[in-house]
């Protein structure tokens, strides 16, 4: 969840009332209540120039990625709006679906701005391109115009109704079991965790839930967001999203509670499927590239895991590994495989309980650690795809998920080196009245060509089910 | 708690004419009941006295709220079956037709009533809608399990609902994933699927079944919910639940209407007012005894005062400088239910987070801190004041902690030695037989229980004294259902027992005030 990781409005689902949201400030709805126009025009000289000045700062010393200047271009120029409408609207009119939908910004001046909402794509990308927020996060379709909220007279008239079934998965959760990188960082070798969550949760939402139109976002440094875009999972209610949350929670249980996995068997199959998805990760990534059990202190937590009827052989690994402290984790693994089938030292070992306890653990260091709140409810607020991450400037681009695999997190490209590619493409074109979208002049090109065919998809899904249920009724009406 | 309160309102006897006032079209005539069990889908068509339109109304509602108790005490479906069975069998006895009562048909008749009755009491706020439904499902659960097992058949039959069985090839195709699904504990894998292949199978949406999913009790695969037989009843109870829901929706859509006979609208206010919310048990506004305005300097002291899980939070706080965003707030209004105001709050949060910036603590904690006082937020959050302290059943109840959080209640979330470890480490419990008594109480869910036996451990002299010297009754020495209740109690007692100097049991000194102004 990166930046507002802290802010927990993963926990409230009070609808509009959650501390992180209801942010102090500003009596925003003034400004905005006098449209902001075309106030803007787009490309004075003297702003053109402001604007390289600030791309060469924001390299040269402390990236400054936010910097209105650079937002304000960056909205203007390679957001795409458009589609973002298209994803939401679910029709080419404006319907409830976009028009009553929640958006809350976060200003410049790190105010937080909630219930904002339009009656356009258009307006959506003005209010972005006068405003220039940081960011902004995507919540649910209210019953009414969140901006008339206050005139509701009661709870029922102003609630959310629908939403994308959304999926949290963040870096954070996986420190204990990093050893190339540590807090805000993220290499490709860590990030076959984040592969690892996004393969399991795709193909449980796919072959178990039977959702078609999952939407897969980086969240811009060390996390994913999913967003399950079919009608189905757009209309479940809270206590329903919080079971397929529930379904899809494995480890339980913070940090002071020991074994995080403690399965019946025989596996369920998505467990049984999950963890045969999963034990080549485990192979590669745990045993091999992180080498996570290397360090004493992490073979202590891997011996505490054992079974208590593995007491005998708990005390025989400590003593082996103690006196070889060169030993990788992949060894000290095997270890424990092979001194089970030894019998180490005579012992009673439950062999089939040990190998149930190994399957645990390839679960526990492998299985994906969601953020469930934010399944939970429908009005937790969400960053839009395509935002820019203020730390480190990348946007919040889409990630194929038959691809996730291939997906590098440090090759993400960066907004100001995207409005370069801009300036270099022009230079070389010089061709000012091209039809050409700005985006297509950049390596942002792939992402949006990516995120419009599979608005594409969903809106011909969309269709054909409201003409379905047109015909419905329309049979019902010869009654 | 629920209060208990319910003052009898002189009985009118004019008998209130549902058919005239609700459901006009409904034929008028006395329903007979075929099944001891009931949907509820028709509502009662015949007349009664207000008096009985009350009195069967409460026995209903005590029945109610003894349920909600139990769901509160972590009370296992075995022990509440238990526990309630013989309260229905006095206030709200339902016998099966093999028990060849002569009262059949009046048991029945004031089941069907009294559900109806607290339907229109409990349909006008979502809140109280979504309570009642949840309760009337545990309750329709309970008789459903306890119910013969030809009577249950034909009940469930009598239903009608279309739910599509699974044919034996299907049966066979995914014998292993099923087998998998309906042999948890079984681990003959031949078996298994043989059992899977004999078992009576409904395909559902998966979204009938939320429950079943949510605890993987049934297979999945595209959006269908494979159903074992032995969870029939889960899905009856689903089904119970829905159609309810959608109930109360509609005759909460049509309450206005209703309100013409003003001889109803007091009752039924008297009954969704006794049914008042069990969280509302602490009021901060009470300061304690002897404490006055406790400084951030103090807190540290007042620690020894503290419940496991917020000693553990104030440790954790004290060792990592900082806590995540559960466990801030769980603590947070912990402390403002002991006194702590808003600017000794900021001045206590920010020093805690002694290696975070002023920025970064301005930023990202301050304005948590003073939304939990009411100092922002929205008009409702301001009105009360912020946040009330969390209860025991609240924290029992939210779910539990994941990687990197230590919040909730340690009885429920912590692994057996680290408990103990605590126990003795951080609460100074060595008493090997309270230690024991504690794990089976760990064993068998009662947390609360076990908090309130390290309690009792913890203060036995005290306790001892007030009670030898009469000072307290048993109602100052009722269980703990809140951390705040068990600060304060610990706290007078400690007091009490040091012969009670007011403030004497703080001994830090406090420093120039250091208010954090906003
Ligand atoms: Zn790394």
């Amino acid at each position: 969840m990166d930046s507002s990781a802290e802010s927990g409005d993963g926990s409230s689902s009070q609808g509009s009332s959650s501390p992180a949201h209801e942010v102090e400030k500003i009596k925003m709805n003034d400004i905005m209540d006098e449209e902001s126009d075309d106030e803007f025009p787009s490309s004075m000289p003297s702003e053109q120039v402001a604007l390289q000045q600030k791309l060469a700062t924001a390299k040269a010393i402390s990236p400054r990625y936010s910097d209105p200047d650079i937002m304000r271009a960056f909205y203007q120029r390679l957001y795409p709006f458009r589609f973002l409408f298209r994803w939401l609207n679910h029709s080419p009119k404006p319907s409830k679906d976009f028009t009553f939908r929640e958006f809350a910004f976060t200003l410049q001046n790190d105010a937080y701005l909630r219930f904002q909402s339009f009656p356009t794509g258009d307006l959506l990308r003005k209010q972005c391109i006068s405003m220039t927020p940081t960011r902004f996060e995507i919540g649910p379709v209210y019953s009414s115009n969140p901006r008339d909220r206050k005139l509701a007279k009661n709870t029922s008239e102003f609630k959310p109704l629908t939403r994308e079934l959304v999926f949290d998965v963040d870096m954070d959760d996986y420190d204990s079991l990093r050893t190339c990188c540590q807090g805000a960082k993220v290499c490709s070798k860590c990030w076959a965790f984040l592969t690892m969550a996004i393969q399991v949760l795709d193909t449980s939402l796919r072959d178990d839930f039977g959702y078609e139109h999952i939407l897969w976002v980086y969240s811009g440094r060390r996390g994913v967001h999913a967003w399950v875009c079919d009608r189905k999972a757009r209309e479940l209610d809270d206590s329903k999203r919080k079971a397929i949350a529930g379904y899809m929670e494995l480890l339980k249980g913070g940090d002071q509670s020991g074994k995080k996995v403690n399965i019946k068997r025989p596996l369920h199959p998505h467990l049984q499927r999950s963890l045969k998805l999963l034990e080549p990760h485990f192979g590669k990534t745990i045993l091999t590239e992180q080498d996570t059990w290397r360090h004493s202190s992490k073979a202590d937590h891997l011996l505490s895991l054992l079974p208590p009827s593995a007491a005998t052989l708990r005390i025989a690994l400590q003593e082996a590994w103690a006196s070889d402290p060169s030993r990788t984790g992949r060894q000290k693994w095997d270890d424990i495989t092979d001194l089970a089938k030894k019998g180490a030292g005579g012992l009673d070992l439950d062999t089939k309980a040990l190998h149930h306890t190994q399957q645990d653990i390839v679960l526990e260091y492998t299985y994906p650690r969601l953020d469930a709140a934010v399944s939970r409810a429908r009005n937790h607020l969400l960053k839009a795809p395509f935002c820019v991450h203020p730390g480190t400037g990348r946007v919040c681009v889409p990630i194929d998920p038959d691809k996730a695999a291939e997906f590098d997190p440090t090759g993400v490209p960066v907004v100001t080196e995207l409005l370069e590619e801009i300036d270099r493409w022009e230079a070389g074109e010089g061709d000012e009245e091209s039809k050409v979208p700005d985006w297509d002049k950049t390596s942002l090109k792939p992402y949006v060509g990516f995120f419009k065919d599979f608005v594409t998809r969903l809106e011909k899904d969309e269709t054909v089910g409201k003409k379905r249920e047109r015909e419905d009724v329309g049979e019902s009406m010869e009654f | 708690m629920i209060r208990h309160d319910y003052n009898r309102i002189d009985p009118k006897r004019r008998p209130y004419d549902f058919k005239k006032k609700q459901f006009a079209q409904a034929e008028y005539k006395q329903q007979d009941y075929a099944h001891r069990l009931n949907f509820y889908t028709l509502p009662p068509t015949a007349e009664i006295t207000l008096e009985q339109f009350e009195e069967w109304a409460i026995q209903r509602l005590k029945i109610l709220a003894e349920l909600e108790t139990c769901t509160f005490r972590n009370k296992t479906f075995e022990e509440t079956t238990d526990y309630i069975s013989k309260l229905l069998e006095k206030h709200l006895p339902l016998h099966a037709n093999s028990s060849r009562s002569t009262t059949l048909q009046d048991e029945r008749r004031r089941d069907h009533y009294s559900h109806f009755i607290l339907r229109l009491a409990f349909s006008r706020s979502a809140d109280l809608r979504a309570r009642f439904a949840r309760l009337e499902s545990a309750l329709f659960r309970i008789r459903l399990r306890t119910d013969d097992t030809r009577e249950r058949q034909a009940f469930i039959d009598s239903l009608d609902l279309q739910w599509e069985k699974v044919g034996v090839e299907e049966r066979r195709e995914l014998a292993a994933e099923l087998g998998a699904v309906l042999t948890q504990g079984l681990n003959n894998k031949r078996a298994a699927q043989q059992a899977a292949e004999e078992e009576m199978w409904v395909k559902v949406d998966w979204e009938q079944v939320p429950e079943l999913v949510e605890s993987r009790r049934v297979f999945v695969k595209k959006g269908k919910a494979y159903v074992p037989g032995k969870e029939q009843t889960s899905l009856v109870v689903g089904e119970f639940t829905r159609r309810l829901e959608a109930a109360l929706d509609l005759t909460s859509k049509a309450l206005p209407g209703l309100d013409e006979d003003d001889r109803l609208t007091p009752i039924l206010n008297h009954l969704s007012n006794s049914f008042t919310t069990p969280d509302a048990a602490y009021s901060s506004d009470t300061p304690v005894d002897g404490l006055g305005a406790p400084t951030a300097d103090q807190v540290d002291a007042l620690s020894k005062h503290f419940p496991l899980c917020m000693k553990e939070m104030h440790i954790a706080l004290r060792r990592d400088a900082k806590l995540k965003y559960d466990g801030r707030e769980q603590y947070s209004v912990f402390l403002k239910g002991l006194g702590l105001s808003l600017p000794e709050a900021l001045t206590f949060w920010r020093r805690s987070f002694r290696t975070t910036t002023d920025d970064d603590f301005n930023k990202n904690y301050r304005y948590n801190v003073r939304w939990q006082y009411g100092d922002v937020g929205g008009d409702a959050n301001r009105r009360a004041h912020g946040r009330a302290p969390k209860s025991c059943q609240r924290l029992l109840t939210e779910p539990l902690p994941k990687p990197g959080q230590t919040h909730g209640c340690p009885y429920r979330t912590y692994a057996r030695e680290n408990l103990e470890r605590a126990l003795k480490d951080d609460m100074g419990v060595r008493d090997p037989q309270v230690l024991a008594q504690v794990r089976d109480d760990v064993g068998r869910q009662r947390y609360h229980v076990a908090c309130n036996r390290v309690f009792e451990h913890l203060h036995a002299r005290e306790i001892k004294k007030v009670k030898d010297e009469n000072i307290w009754g048993a109602a100052e020495l009722d269980t703990i259902l809140h951390p705040n209740t068990y600060f304060k109690r610990s706290f007078l007692l400690k007091q009490l027992g040091q012969g009670g100097g007011s403030g004497a049991a703080i001994e830090v000194k406090r420093e120039q005030d250091e208010t954090m102004v906003d």
